[in-house]
């Protein structure tokens, strides 16, 4: 079973979420993406300063296998996109949810609770599976 | 319905990630497929290709019959145990398939085809075999494993039969030893030194974890695609099929001209593309820009479309991304433009066309 952090918030496009609690908030793929995805070759990241929509693809993994867009699971500004992976995408693999997130928003933190939380999101995965 | 190998059990008790491959439930990777690349150019990696189809001609005309057969001449193959790579061509030049030939003896030859063209190759090959005095077999009672990388043979040799064990050190490249019902050869489709082992299928699992337990780290059809893509050798199905000939997939090194006299299946189709200027040509890409190659995304030369990408991925050795390609001639009297792109969701992205291969034998072959 794939590791799904409780203080999280999830889609069904595999995107996690974590509340910062100033405003911002940080997006990455889940475990279970980049278990599926395989190893990563190449990430394309949204530009700071970019307004993006729910639901919206606004970066790219790349895999051994295949590209895959991400969506943003909220609307908002991008204020940071992760440096490091332009010269490591492997490190979305090896920490899905700490150093290999993708980018940061500032948006509602309220329109989390329209989001799934790690029950959800693990019944999502049961029913694909 | 797909078919399992011999080794299937063994695929899942490591933990592999099967797909479905040729009509085949096959290992993906067993993990990481870098990873397993990487073990293939510095140690050495075991492969299941039991989804590989042997298949014996013999009889008294077997060689009259590959010599009408093949593009390539199986006459080159002067010793027992010499193998030969060679295209299966339709009249019109068009590639059924690609395989490997081994001569095991004056009327014996044994032919290893893909796993998802055996059944029409087999028809194909029965329908050509007509006034020849030859039969076919399909060995399906074998399994096949690649064991590949600079420790490959040492590491293999003393799990071998004995009269393999003694033959693998001084087996010269593309040449095999029979040995009862197995057939070890030098060959492989890694650019890295190796065997690929024939045995009863009833006997892989044994080799398999022998080969295991001596260090051969399994490796599966992901790190196997990655490193033919380095090594710049073609993926049937991929790079080639019946709508291209081997002029035009990189493969006219395939095709024995010599003598003139053998008529071989597609011999005329060739012979008038060979002198048609509008012949398009098979080469080698190095991303420059950022993203991934990936199988039909388009070229562009001097920004007019000009070609496709037939396979594309990323180099684990080179930490570029790599691809092969199939582009337009160049305009005539036009000079050689320089800068060619290649379009990656929508964007133009700056590409370098080499020559393959990328990487043989642990080593980057071009300029990064």
């Amino acid at each position: 079973m794939s590791n799904l952090p409780e203080e999280l918030r999830y889609t069904k496009s595999h995107e996690w979420v974590k509340d910062n609690g100033d405003g911002t908030l940080t997006v990455g793929i889940t475990d279970h993406a980049q278990d599926a995805l395989g190893d990563l070759v190449y990430v394309e990241l949204p530009e700071v300063g970019r307004q993006v929509g729910a639901g919206e693809a606004c970066a790219v993994v790349e895999s051994v296998k295949a590209a895959s867009d991400i969506y943003s699971p909220l609307a908002g500004e991008v204020i940071e996109a992760n440096p490091g992976l332009a010269e490591a995408p492997e490190t979305v693999n090896q920490a899905p949810y700490g150093e290999g997130w993708l980018f940061k928003l500032r948006a509602d933190a309220a329109a989390l609770g329209a989001l799934l939380d790690a029950d959800g999101y693990a019944k999502t995965l049961e029913e694909d599976a | 319905m797909t078919s399992k190998t011999p080794l299937f059990a063994e695929h899942q008790r490591l933990g592999a990630r099967i797909v479905p491959f040729g009509g085949w439930d096959m290992p993906l990777h067993y993990g990481s497929q870098i990873e397993e690349h990487h073990a293939v150019r510095r140690a050495a990696g075991l492969f299941d290709v039991s989804h590989m189809r042997p298949v014996d001609i013999e009889g008294p005309q077997a060689e009259a019959f590959l010599r009408h057969l093949l593009a390539n001449d199986v006459a080159k193959l002067k010793t027992q145990g010499k193998a030969l790579y060679s295209c299966l061509l339709d009249e019109r030049g068009g590639v059924i398939d690609d395989l490997i030939v081994y001569r095991l003896g004056a009327e014996r030859y044994r032919a290893v085809v893909n796993a998802a063209t055996a059944d029409k190759d087999i028809v194909w090959m029965q329908a050509q075999a007509g006034a020849f005095a030859v039969s076919l077999a399909r060995r399906d009672d074998l399994a096949m494993l690649a064991v590949q990388g600079p420790q490959a043979r040492a590491l293999a040799a003393p799990r071998l039969p004995v009269a393999a064990r003694a033959a693998v050190a001084d087996l010269a490249p593309f040449s095999a030893v029979e040995d009862g019902a197995w057939l070890v050869a030098r060959t492989g489709y890694t650019g890295e030194d190796g065997l690929e082992i024939m045995l009863p299928g009833d006997e892989a699992v044994a080799l398999w974890q022998a080969l295991v337990a001596a260090g051969a780290r399994p490796c599966g059809l992901g790190a196997r695609d990655t490193l033919r893509l380095e090594a710049g050798m073609n993926l049937y199905g991929q790079d080639m099929d019946e709508t291209t000939t081997p002029l035009e997939s990189g493969l006219g090194w395939t095709v024995a001209w010599e003598p003139a006299t053998r008529a071989f299946v597609g011999r005329e189709a060739l012979a008038a593309q060979r002198e048609d200027p509008a012949r398009r040509r098979f080469v080698g890409l190095l991303l420059t820009g950022p993203g991934v190659l990936r199988a039909h995304q388009s070229l562009y030369r001097g920004g007019t479309p000009a070609g496709e990408v037939t396979s594309g991925g990323f180099s684990p050795t080179l930490g570029r991304s790599i691809g092969l390609a199939r582009i337009a001639p160049e305009p005539a009297g036009g000079a050689e433009v320089a800068d060619w792109t290649v379009e990656i969701r929508g964007r133009q992205v700056p590409v370098r066309l080499v020559r393959p291969p990328f990487v043989r034998h642990g080593r980057a072959c071009i300029e990064p």
